[in-house]
């Protein structure tokens, strides 16, 4: 079918898909914590804050977030930004700004209960988050936060629009030196996307079944919308 | 009231001076004034929505009172002297009086992320400091105390609601308090497992010297165990005295209606 | 030496007002081709995700199976390579469209696989009750959803509809990638040419937030009015 040339070189442009998009999901995910924690601040100020930061970053899309990481950050900043600096800070950032939402939203569903029996074991606000809040919140969060992964890596491959050499611009390059038919080379293209969102599907829900233990998933999931 | 100074002589383990809190135009405590001895076992009876769960709530900092001071074990809670005057308490200072007391909730609110054991030894180990190791001896001890040792291990949505009950008095327990609060702990609990939780309250009032403030509907144990008895109504103290005079004899009108509605159905 | 540059209208500096303001009637009009877009990319995924929603409920294996495959690799995959692939693919069997209308159609597809989904759950929030009663009333089929599935399921639908209308524009500019001339390709145009990318990138960004932010305060005003269908 097709040779194996043909998709080793596919492959290794998976390899820096999968090299972005874990870079900009690490980014992201302590955006997102951060985001979502300070927007529950009784400060009006951060929660203000954090309000600009998720509405700008949600607002503009990943495309053109990227190009102006690209393009214009540098200069504005006076900085050298590389195609792989850029594809993660665009993603990274645009992906907490929707998490800040997910993650603020499963903390408020942590029964108001558990936050005060760990007040009344008096423990400080950040000890109620870490060993109390958090954990619980965790487990409602993660199906969507699975999706939001999966958006990342598909977003991953706008960076082959800025040069980068991921699964989609392997496949572009191979398509203009004519090493493969075009419908082949789509194949492999899909075939490995596919695969990836697969893994990552089957990752989650593995999290799922590790932090859920003990926790009845049926009435949390009935909780959170 | 004259204010109480921590470096003077005996003073009430729990004070509450004027308090008043409202929710909304719902005034739920109305410059409430509370006096507990160290040691003794106060009951607060009362019909549902007259403020005897915020009582317990607000000496466990849950809600803030607008007006009115709080006296736990030996200082103001929501206050700190800064010189010769009384100022809005840091978060520190609050922490600080407030590890005197512990509580137990109507609907348990264990942590159902961690074991029966785990619910008990989280809070030696992360906000008194002891290591892990001891944190669980101790958590150990305290549900062998409550007769639930086999259960150690298991999750709380495994429990039954009795169960879950005395590992949230064993959780209470293990910050060593030297106050303790009940809100309602049978009122969530199915008939046949009040009974389990009563004898592990009943231990606790009869044996040490805590000091305990309960809430309950369980006229026949209060009678029991309490030194003495308060019921509550709109915000205020409508009586208070020893268990005999208030059940046996009460002398307010509301008392005595409220006495007849749940002694007799 | 700037002044002298300046005076013969070359920009100057980090951000330049003249040429900022010279480069936003051609940001313009790529927008309105964005706009445009996703205006018929909506149309076309709220009608296949309708047809594509039916058929995932037939009874016949044979149909429900495939399409479902079909609508999760969709969805799995991105936008860009499926743009590409309507793009090089359909013209070597013999299909030759206008960029735009390839753009219309990747978009269409793409999200017609998620508004599937939104319309099964607002077809499945339908009460059970409801259908026995069409079979009661010895309705034929065709009736039994035109006048009392479909209106029941379709408001809950539509803030989710809302939602992709606001996700399908913010993806539109990928159409750029496949020659069609919409804000993205402006910008990017402008950037070529005169080498500056900080206006035009920031500008295409405003222009963006400027359409995109009062269209998701109107889908939250949907959302509260018809609440909300769980996918």
């Amino acid at each position: 079918m097709f040779g194996s040339q043909v998709f080793g070189r596919l492959l290794e442009g998976a390899a820096t898909t999968v090299q972005v998009t874990a870079l900009a999901v690490l980014l992201g995910t302590v955006l997102a914590l951060i985001g979502g924690v300070v927007g529950l601040s009784p400060s009006p100020w951060a929660r203000a804050l954090v309000r600009i930061y998720v509405e700008t970053f949600r607002g503009v899309s990943a495309i053109i977030l990227l190009f102006w990481v690209f393009y214009a950050l540098p200069i504005m900043l006076n900085l050298f930004l590389s195609p792989l600096h850029a594809g993660v800070l665009a993603l990274g950032t645009n992906m907490g700004a929707y998490g800040t939402e997910l993650v603020r939203g499963g903390i408020k569903a942590v029964p108001r209960g558990q936050s005060e029996a760990a007040t009344a074991l008096n423990m400080t606000g950040w000890q109620r988050l870490r060993h109390i809040v958090l954990p619980q919140a965790v487990v409602t969060m993660l199906p969507p936060y699975g999706n939001l992964v999966i958006e990342v890596l598909k977003s991953s491959s706008l960076v082959s629009l800025i040069a980068l050499n991921d699964l989609m611009r392997r496949a572009q390059s191979l398509r203009i030196n004519g090493a493969a038919s075009t419908p082949e080379i789509f194949l492999g293209v899909f075939i490995l996307y596919g695969a990836m969102a697969g893994v990552l599907t089957l990752l989650v829900r593995a999290a799922e079944r590790r932090f859920g233990r003990g926790m009845d998933i049926g009435r949390l999931a009935r909780i959170v919308k | 009231m004259p204010e109480l100074d921590p470096k003077s002589g005996p003073s009430p383990m729990v004070r509450l001076e004027g308090v008043t809190k409202s929710f909304g135009d719902n005034v739920v405590l109305n410059n409430l004034d509370l006096d507990v001895a160290a040691g003794e076992n106060v009951v607060i009876v009362g019909p549902s929505g007259s403020g005897k769960t915020t009582i317990l709530r607000v000496i466990m900092t849950l809600d803030q009172p607008e007006r009115g001071r709080v006296w736990v074990g030996g200082d103001y809670l929501y206050h700190e002297r800064r010189g010769n005057d009384l100022v809005k308490a840091s978060q520190n200072h609050m922490r600080k009086v407030r590890g005197q007391v512990s509580m137990v909730f109507q609907h348990f609110n264990l942590f159902p992320h961690l074991t029966a054991l785990d619910n008990v030894a989280i809070g030696p180990q992360r906000v008194l400091g002891l290591p892990k190791a001891e944190a669980r001896r101790r958590a150990m001890e305290l549900l062998e105390r409550v007769a639930l040792d086999l259960q150690a291990n298991q999750s709380p949505d495994q429990l039954s609601g009795g169960q879950k009950q005395r590992v949230a008095i064993a959780r209470a327990l293990a910050m060593n308090p030297k106050v303790m609060l009940f809100d309602e702990v049978t009122s969530a609990l199915d008939p046949e497992l009040v009974g389990e939780v009563l004898n592990v309250l009943r231990e606790l009032a009869t044996s040490s010297d805590m000091t305990m403030l309960i809430v309950t509907h369980e006229m026949g144990f209060a009678r029991e165990i309490a030194d003495r008895v308060l019921m509550f109504d709109e915000g205020r103290i409508v009586e208070e005295g020893k268990p005999d005079d208030i059940f046996r004899r009460p002398t307010q009108e509301r008392t005595r209606s409220f006495l007849q509605a749940i002694l007799h159905h | 030496m700037t002044s002298e540059l300046r005076a013969q209208g070359v920009p100057q500096g980090v951000w330049d007002w003249d040429f900022a303001l010279e480069i936003l009637p051609q940001l313009l009009r790529g927008l309105v081709v964005t706009v445009q877009a996703t205006l018929m990319g909506i149309v076309v995924a709220m009608v296949l995700g309708l047809v594509l929603a039916l058929a995932r409920r037939s009874r016949r294996r044979l149909i429900s199976w495939p399409v479902g495959a079909a609508v999760e690799f969709v969805r799995s995959t991105p936008l860009l390579a499926q743009l590409f692939f309507l793009f090089f693919v359909l013209p070597e069997f013999g299909i030759v469209l206008s960029p735009f209308l390839i753009g219309v159609l990747g978009l269409g597809i793409h999200y017609g696989c998620y508004t599937s989904e939104s319309y099964r759950a607002g077809i499945e929030s339908v009460p059970r009750g409801q259908w026995e009663a069409a079979v009661a009333l010895n309705m034929a089929p065709a009736t039994k959803w035109r006048r009392i599935v479909l209106p029941q399921a379709i408001p809950t639908v539509i803030p989710a509809l809302g939602n992709y209308l606001v996700a399908m524009f913010k993806e539109a500019p990928l159409l750029s990638t496949v020659t069609v001339l919409e804000l993205l390709a402006a910008s990017r145009n402008i950037q070529s040419v005169s080498f500056r990318g900080m206006e035009p990138f920031t500008l295409a960004g405003l222009l963006f937030l400027a359409v995109s932010l009062p269209a998701s305060v109107l889908v939250r005003y949907l959302e509260r009015r018809y609440g909300y269908a769980r996918a």
